[in-house]
């Protein structure tokens, strides 16, 4: 597609055929090729006669050949190209030459560099959490204060959603934990003939901590999750902004009945939750260790008292509001790409559920410290 | 660059296509045809079917009866391959862009050519540099994400996406919809000196009286789910239609002001 041929100090270049897209991989060799040519040139002529086609590619090509001998200093001419052809190669002539790419830094400093990034991410989403919890429970105390403005409807629709929908699943879960907990329990405890002793670590585990924490769990995963898609797609629509500029507050409107209809709904899942993995243990109890419904309740009497089931139902409704919040602030913080949307997602879930666990790691050490 | 007049090579041929959504039919036995080197504008009411039947050609809407042939090739009939083919052969600007969001505009230009053609990265990056300035826009856009871009930027960048493989023929959604009065005027500018240096032929859906006026060559009319004429400028004028008069002749017409002026 470019032949060239030398005689003294003049390069004599001639290109033919389609000079397209389809064939720019091989012609860009010939032209790296015819470029390289060494030896003294002063003069170079391009014959473009037999160029038939010639597209963005081809022309752009011509343009890097005839720059790259116009800065080695030697005197270039392109004949012969076909006056359809004249346009194009004018545009295109007037490319700029590139600027040259910011220096690239070692991977060293930007590893470092990247520690530094992420460690200034996690103080702003602490602040950003704080900011919200401290937004959400202002606009908490104005709704108090006038009830009229509470989103009623848009809160009974949002418990739908989180709440009532979830029952199955969360029933579901529950149920096989509570059995699975059971079935362990008695399987190591005959070791030792302390197979009744069962009774007391499903009753005092389900209802102290493994009823609220695989429910909140659940609901970061499920409702969570929901939640910073919604906001956040609302946000890049600009839907929130629009609200904003009506006059409304989108805290009140958007954030406050999320938060609230979890508030409501994970002590309600968390109480079906435990109630299920209760139900759980003791069926596996009766068909696999062979303790009888009567014996597994008159022992989960002695073993549970109302403080019990009261330390893991206080519970719920803290770690909704964390759940909400976090979802919340996530949601705010996406930005125009779908790429974001995703990312932000992901970080509603992964933040939720370790905040959900030092949460109930805090509960842990203040309730043994009150003697509850 | 074919000719204008003479013998006239038809790289779009719509013949009897029926597209509807339910029980409503939106496009009603629709002819029409495309030249090569032209810049088409269609025009119609708003819901009208302009964008469905755009969207039809380049196949994203199914029809329920017709044929569409682009390039000679039946797309209804053809293999993957065949399509495919044809698709390389043309782009599309949507209307609101359809830059891929978790790209650069670097990225962006280079997504199209990279799966079709194996180019070095180095040549990649001029070309893309290249298309760039040909859109009027320049280097220091390319590390930018389309969220960061104005109305006017993206619509040029997904032109010059539209453009990265060099198609023959391109569909422009609204053009310039959404732009400023001297921004819409730089992009008509723009597909008109692209149109000639590339050889285009365009295929333009606009509500745009200003770019039926500067760039179009021919223009055809939709409504009530029929393209009720194609001409030239000239012959939408003089048409009697009802529906034709009131959008040329109208308060933003042209020949409306013209007329108002008179008065």
């Amino acid at each position: 597609m470019l032949e060239s041929t030398t005689e003294g100090e003049r390069l004599r270049l001639a290109g033919a055929g389609a000079w397209v897209a389809e064939n720019a991989r091989r012609l860009e060799a010939q032209v790296d090729t015819a470029t390289r040519s060494g030896g003294t040139i002063k003069r170079v002529d391009i014959d473009m006669g037999r160029v038939a086609q010639l597209d963005t590619f081809g022309a752009w090509l011509l343009e890097r050949l005839t720059r790259s001998f116009a800065a080695r200093g030697c005197a270039t001419a392109v004949t012969g190209l076909k006056a359809d052809f004249r346009p194009l190669m004018d545009e295109v002539h007037g490319v700029k030459p590139e600027q040259a790419p910011p220096p690239r830094r070692s991977s060293l400093v930007d590893g470092i560099a990247a520690i530094g990034v992420n460690i200034a991410a996690v103080g702003q989403s602490i602040k950003s959490f704080i900011n919200m919890l401290g937004a959400v429970i202002v606009a908490l105390l104005r709704v108090v204060t006038h009830p009229r403005r509470f989103r009623f409807t848009s809160m009974v629709h949002q418990l739908d959603n989180v709440g009532w929908r979830a029952v199955p699943i969360i029933l579901l879960i529950t149920f096989l934990i509570g059995a699975i907990i059971a079935q362990q329990g008695i399987f190591h405890f005959r070791k030792f003939g302390a197979d009744i002793y069962v009774v007391d670590m499903v009753g005092i585990l389900v209802l102290r901590e493994i009823g609220v924490l695989i429910v909140a769990i659940m609901v970061a995963g499920r409702s969570g999750s929901a939640y910073t898609a919604e906001l956040g797609a609302m946000k890049m629509r600009e839907e929130v902004d629009a609200l904003q500029t009506m006059g409304f507050d989108p805290i009140e409107v958007l954030i406050l009945p999320r938060i609230v209809a979890l508030m409501i709904g994970v002590p309600i899942l968390t109480f079906l939750g435990s109630m299920a993995a209760l139900y759980g243990g003791g069926l596996v109890c009766w068909l696999y260790g062979g303790i009888s419904p009567d014996i597994f309740l008159s022992r989960l009497k002695e073993a549970i008292t109302l403080q019990t089931f009261e330390v893991g139902m206080i519970k719920a409704p803290f770690m909704a509001m964390v759940i909400g919040v976090v979802a919340c602030v996530e949601g705010m913080a996406v930005k125009g790409s779908s790429e974001s949307l995703g990312l932000q997602t992901t970080a509603s879930v992964v933040e939720a559920i370790f905040l959900v666990i030092v949460l109930d790691g805090m509960f842990a050490i203040f309730f043994a410290s009150i003697g509850m | 660059m074919a000719k204008r007049n003479g013998s006239r090579d038809v790289v779009i041929e719509v013949r009897d296509v029926v597209v509807g959504f339910g029980d409503h039919i939106v496009l009603d036995h629709v002819d029409l045809d495309v030249y090569r080197g032209e810049v088409l504008g269609f025009v119609g009411g708003s819901g009208a079917g302009k964008s469905v039947l755009m969207r039809t050609i380049i196949g994203l809407l199914p029809k329920r009866d017709g044929t569409i042939k682009v390039f000679g090739v039946d797309m209804a009939a053809a293999t993957d391959a065949e399509r495919q083919a044809v698709e390389r052969r043309w782009g599309v600007l949507f209307q609101q862009g359809a830059l891929f969001s978790s790209l650069t505009v670097r990225e962006n230009l280079q997504f199209p050519i990279r799966e079709y053609l194996k180019l070095s990265q180095h040549l990649l990056d001029e070309l893309a540099i290249a298309k760039l300035e040909m859109v009027g826009l320049d280097a220091s856009v390319l590390e930018k994400f389309p969220s960061e871009l104005s109305g006017g930027m993206t619509k040029r960048v997904a032109l010059a996406r539209a453009l990265a493989l060099d198609p023959e023929i391109v569909f422009l959604d609204e053009p310039t919809s959404g732009l400023d009065p001297i921004g819409a005027g730089d992009f008509d500018t723009l597909i008109a000196t692209l149109q000639r240096t590339l050889g285009l032929t365009v295929f333009m859906v606009t509500h745009d009286l200003d770019s039926l006026h500067t760039v179009c060559d021919r223009i055809a009319v939709l409504a009530d789910g029929k393209v009720i004429a194609a001409g030239t400028m000239d012959t939408m004028l003089a048409s009697t239609h009802p529906w034709l008069r009131a959008y040329f002749h109208g308060k933003r017409s042209r020949a409306g002001y013209v007329e108002a002026v008179k008065v």
